[in-house]
């Protein structure tokens, strides 16, 4: 056990250092620096704490904890408040992807108008999505889970495109609709808690999940939680605000949605939809798994029509999310590491994504497909680059999508084969529609200014150049990651389907 | 249970338990007395310092009443018409500090204004000692007359504004429709009377426990109409009509100050009355609690969404927090109740400086409630402009805002009693309510200045402000303190 000391420092130093921009009514340098330190300074911490960290590895019974850095103290016991944190396998990397991501939005997706606001938003959106990952508490998690609306809201709003207004309005009504129902959900649980069990209402996860709930009732919280994680994720047919809010957000705040708050959504069906409602998902099961499949298929029929490159990686991380889905929902020890592992992994390529096709808005001030051509001539290397993020997407070989989509789909396969069968056109689609794109935005002859573009700076070079390592190496060698992930999908495969542990 | 009267006696009184009243009748009348006597107008520092001199130490004797229940239990006096409780205690302090809160909002408000004289604090200490009343209050007459005492004093406060027509407008439907409220009210209390044999509401909880009504329908209309007078008095759906108008009409000053007191000081006894003395009834006034909480949260969230003016808007918004607040009635259960009463707490000091703030913008003859006045607010001028954000974030619930874990108490308390789906149904409303919060949140840092123009905030004001939007973020950072004292903050009945 590691002290807790870490996480605290993670939740503070960006609060810390958005409080230090708006305090010292700081310049749009100065802001910077200060983001760009207090990023860079959690990133080192996060891969300390992802280094550091010991899961129990005593794989046998289902009651072994996983955490670590834990720490928790009741602030007030009537309402079941409690400070708590503590990470596990899960949680662990979406940590690092939080402040990898963040980091590189500020260095390679940095806005010019009102830059110290812009920084210390994504901040304190850093500390909000920490603090979700980042506990054990279930009252905790949903704090902060609802904290990451307020600063993605203003991000949207602020800076994002003509009809941003619209689309982060869109963006925020939808997700605290599906707050609701998990927030009753929650208490439900933690209630009926407290009067089968007596004592102060909790809400640490160990505790309910000890909740004895019949089958009917978890399955009614486990539709109140399919509609807040699922608005979140986005699952098909709740999807409906993302394309616009992926396409009218700026470039720093597409890569937050769909590389982390997207996260937020199935980190948290993993951990309290399967986690804490076993009862129900044998009920639930076909119906998810069907919803994810048709989200696979349909995201990339739609990212095959798409007209503008944002909404292409909009609706393919809306495919990928499926995958994902698939993966956490297929009741395989296997499959949900691999929806894990795709987590991040998809974090990471989306990321990448979106970074390139901010290149591309800023030299052309458009990202509509039809502007663009031959991309590929006067910027060889931004073209490579793309290729290199887009294949890992597509999940080719030896880059990192693949390795998790393969489990995903090996895993549901043994469980579940025919959802399985179907899933796996989607990597195909996925091939389709991303080659696709590419084809007509690098290829063929560059006309008008499309000839006259600069090609990637050294500063794009060395803002993609982690997403490329990563890329590469998780692809050949993923095994540091899954070791450390394993133990922790291994308890929550055994508490929720005893069965899937070996398959 | 005859009463045997023998001799006509004085009942004792513990005068502990009514300190805070007379503390706030003794600043009322001393002021009135200096208006008296003094040939000039009583400057506005002197009534605005001995109002909050008087709120202050009523505020400090709270803390002996907390301790004296903290030894003795919760007792009765003056022949059981008042109760000190810790209930009570925590309410009324919560009162004293709405009327600190007030009296400095309104010492700026009155200097712009053109309002001389002390009559306004007068007016805002005497009524606060009818919410007292009506927080403390062990009997249906009592309560009565805490309400009329509240009542009357606020008839007047909202025309104050002599040199607008909105203000006697506003006045006179206040007055109107709140006479027939109250006159529904106390035929509820008479015909109580009827059905349980007693005013005190000790003895109707005693009688009802020990005696079952094969009959009831004298009670329950008895209890319907005492309902449907506090539905009035929180503007409750269908029971709020007037208050957007009066909202809108009344100073701002004012405005905050009813929609602070008075939703302590009904909430508070409607929680003694329909849940202490009446909670063998439940069945009875469970399901129309259930419909004012279903109407109020949606009626006044839905509502909201289309207004243009800023006190109408936050009169609907006030109208959704009332159901909310109701939550914790329908709930009928000690958690229940520290909900509720949490929310009233935490509530007040967050409204009055929303008002605050609405006092300061509006302007001069409060002619800019536009929402449009409040574009760019934050652009030009941040700390206002902030401050403002995180008082209506706290009222739509947002994270680490004690208007959180106030709809958090309330929606806990009604799932534990049973009520998952009215859970929902408040939470959906609670959505509705977040999306008009959050577009005026975004408007005030829009870069199209709008109507907007440079306010300046005096420094009285600039503190409630500030004291406001601090205690919704502290306090929503760590619950802790203030959702204790409402946990222990027991009632005296049941």
């Amino acid at each position: 056990m590691h002290t807790s000391l870490w996480l605290t420092l993670l939740l503070l130093i960006p609060l810390v250092a958005a409080a230090l921009i708006i305090g010292l009514r700081a310049s749009d340098h100065l802001a910077r620096v200060i983001g760009i330190t207090a990023a860079t300074l959690e990133l080192a911490l996060t891969v300390v704490v992802a280094l550091a960290y010991r899961g129990s590895h005593a794989i046998g019974s289902g009651s072994t904890t996983v955490f670590d850095f834990t720490y928790r103290k009741v602030l007030a016991p009537s309402l079941g408040v409690a400070y708590d944190v503590g990470v596990d396998g899960i949680s662990l990397f979406l940590l690092a992807l939080t402040a990898l991501v963040i980091l590189l939005a500020l260095v390679g997706a940095n806005e010019s108008r009102r830059t110290p606001a812009f920084v210390a938003w994504l901040l304190v959106l850093m500390t909000a999505t920490i603090g979700a990952f980042a506990t054990r508490d279930m009252l905790s998690f949903f704090l902060f889970f609802e904290l990451t609306l307020i600063p993605s809201y203003f991000l949207i709003a602020g800076w994002g495109g003509a009809q941003r207004a619209a689309a982060a309005l869109k963006f925020f009504v939808y997700t605290l609709f599906g707050s609701g129902f998990l927030l009753v959900g929650m208490v439900y649980i933690a209630v009926r808690h407290q009067h089968v069990f007596g004592g102060d209402l909790t809400f640490a996860m160990s505790a309910l999940q000890q909740t004895p709930l019949s089958s009917g009732v978890a399955t009614w919280i486990m539709i109140g939680f399919l509609v807040a994680f699922g608005i979140k994720s986005p699952i098909f047919p709740l999807h409906t605000w993302s394309p616009l809010a992926y396409a009218e957000a700026p470039i720093a705040g597409s890569m937050v949605l769909s590389a982390l708050l997207a996260k937020l959504g199935t980190y948290g069906l993993i951990r309290f939809a399967v986690g804490l409602l076993p009862q129900s998902l044998d009920n639930v099961r076909p119906f998810v798994l069907t919803l994810a499949v048709i989200g696979i298929l349909y995201g990339s029929a739609l990212a095959a029509v798409s007209k503008e490159l944002k909404r292409v990686v909009a609706y393919s991380s809306m495919a990928q999310v499926g995958f994902i889905v698939l993966g956490i929902f297929a009741g395989s020890q296997i499959a949900t590491s691999g929806a894990v592992l795709l987590m991040f992994n998809h974090g990471v390529i989306t990321a990448g994504l979106f970074l390139l096709i901010g290149g591309i808005e800023r030299r052309r001030g458009t990202s509509t497909i039809s502007a663009l051509s031959g991309l590929q001539g006067p910027a060889p290397v931004l073209a490579a680059l793309f290729t290199v993020v887009m294949l890992a997407s597509i999940g080719l070989p030896g880059l990192s999508g693949f390795v998790s989509e393969l489990l995903v789909l090996l895993g549901s396969f043994n469980a579940h084969p025919w959802w399985a069968v179907i899933a796996t056109t989607g990597v195909i689609f996925a091939a389709l529609y991303l080659l696709y794109a590419y084809q007509r935005v690098f290829h063929g002859e560059a006309t008008g200014e499309n000839a006259s573009i600069p090609d990637a700076t050294t500063a794009e070079r060395w803002v993609l150049a982690p997403i490329i390592v990563l890329v590469v190496v998780l692809g050949v060698y993923p095994a540091p990651l899954l070791n450390k992930i394993n133990p922790s999908t291994h308890a929550i495969v055994a508490h929720s389907t005893p069965q899937g542990v070996n398959r | 249970m005859i009463a045997k009267v023998a001799h006509l006696a004085m009942p004792s009184v513990h005068y502990l338990a009514i300190a805070p009243i007379l503390a706030l009748l003794g600043g009322s009348l001393i002021l009135m007395f200096v208006t008296a006597m003094t040939r000039a107008r009583v400057s506005a520092v002197v009534a605005t310092s001995v109002t909050v001199v008087t709120a202050v130490s009523a505020f400090a004797l709270s803390f002996f009443q907390w301790r004296d229940v903290s030894i003795h239990g919760s007792t009765t006096t003056m022949a059981h018409a008042i109760a000190l409780d810790g209930f009570g205690v925590l309410a009324s302090a919560a009162i004293t500090l709405g009327v600190a809160l007030t009296a400095l909002v309104a010492h700026d408000w009155a200097h712009r204004a053109h309002v001389v004289g002390a009559e306004f604090h007068i007016l805002v200490l005497a009524s606060a000692s009818g919410a007292m009343m009506m927080v403390q209050a062990n009997d249906l007459i009592v309560i009565f007359l805490g309400l009329e005492i509240l009542s009357i004093g606020l008839y007047v406060l909202v025309a104050f504004d002599r040199h607008r027509s909105g203000s006697a407008e506003a006045a006179l439907k206040y007055f109107l429709l709140g006479g027939f409220a109250s006159a529904i009210f106390i035929y509820g209390v008479a015909l109580t009377y009827g059905g349980a044999g007693s005013t005190n509401l000790s003895s109707i909880a005693y009688f009802l426990a020990h005696n079952f009504i094969l009959q009831p329908g004298v009670l329950v209309a008895g209890l319907g109409l005492m309902l449907v007078g506090f539905a009035f008095k929180v503007a409750a759906v269908p029971f709020h009509v007037w208050s957007p108008d009066v909202y809108e009409g009344a100073p701002s000053p004012v405005t905050g100050y009813m929609a602070s007191i008075v939703k302590v000081g009904a909430f508070a006894a409607v929680l003694r009355v329909v849940f202490g003395a009446l909670t063998t009834q439940s069945e009875s006034w469970r399901p129309l609690v259930w419909g004012l909480v279903v109407l109020s949260t949606l009626v006044g969230a839905a509502v909201a969404l289309v207004q243009r003016n800023i006190k109408r808007l936050l009169a609907y918004s006030s109208i959704s927090q009332a159901g909310f607040m109701l939550l914790g009635l329908w709930s009928a259960s000690p958690s229940g109740v520290a909900g509720t009463l949490y929310y009233v707490v935490t509530y007040l000091p967050v409204v009055i400086a929303t008002f605050a703030v609405v006092t300061l913008v509006g302007g001069e003859g409060e002619t800019s409630h536009d929402l449009d006045h409040y574009r760019g607010l934050a652009r030009r001028q941040p700390l206002l402009g902030v401050a403002l954000a995180v008082l209506l974030l706290s009222q739509a619930g947002a994270p680490f805002t004690t208007g959180f874990f106030a709809k958090f108490a309330v929606i806990t308390s009604a799932v534990d009693g049973g009520g998952s789906w009215l859970a929902v149904i408040a939470m959906v409303a609670a959505a509705i309510g977040g999306f008009f919060y959050v577009r005026l949140v975004l408007s005030l840092y829009s870069d199209d200045e709008g109507a907007g123009v440079r306010v300046a905030v005096p420094r009285l004001t600039g503190a409630v402000i500030a004291i406001g939007s601090v205690s919704a973020v502290l306090f929503g950072v760590w619950p802790g303190p203030i959702a204790n004292l409402a946990h222990h903050a027991y009632l005296l009945l049941p």
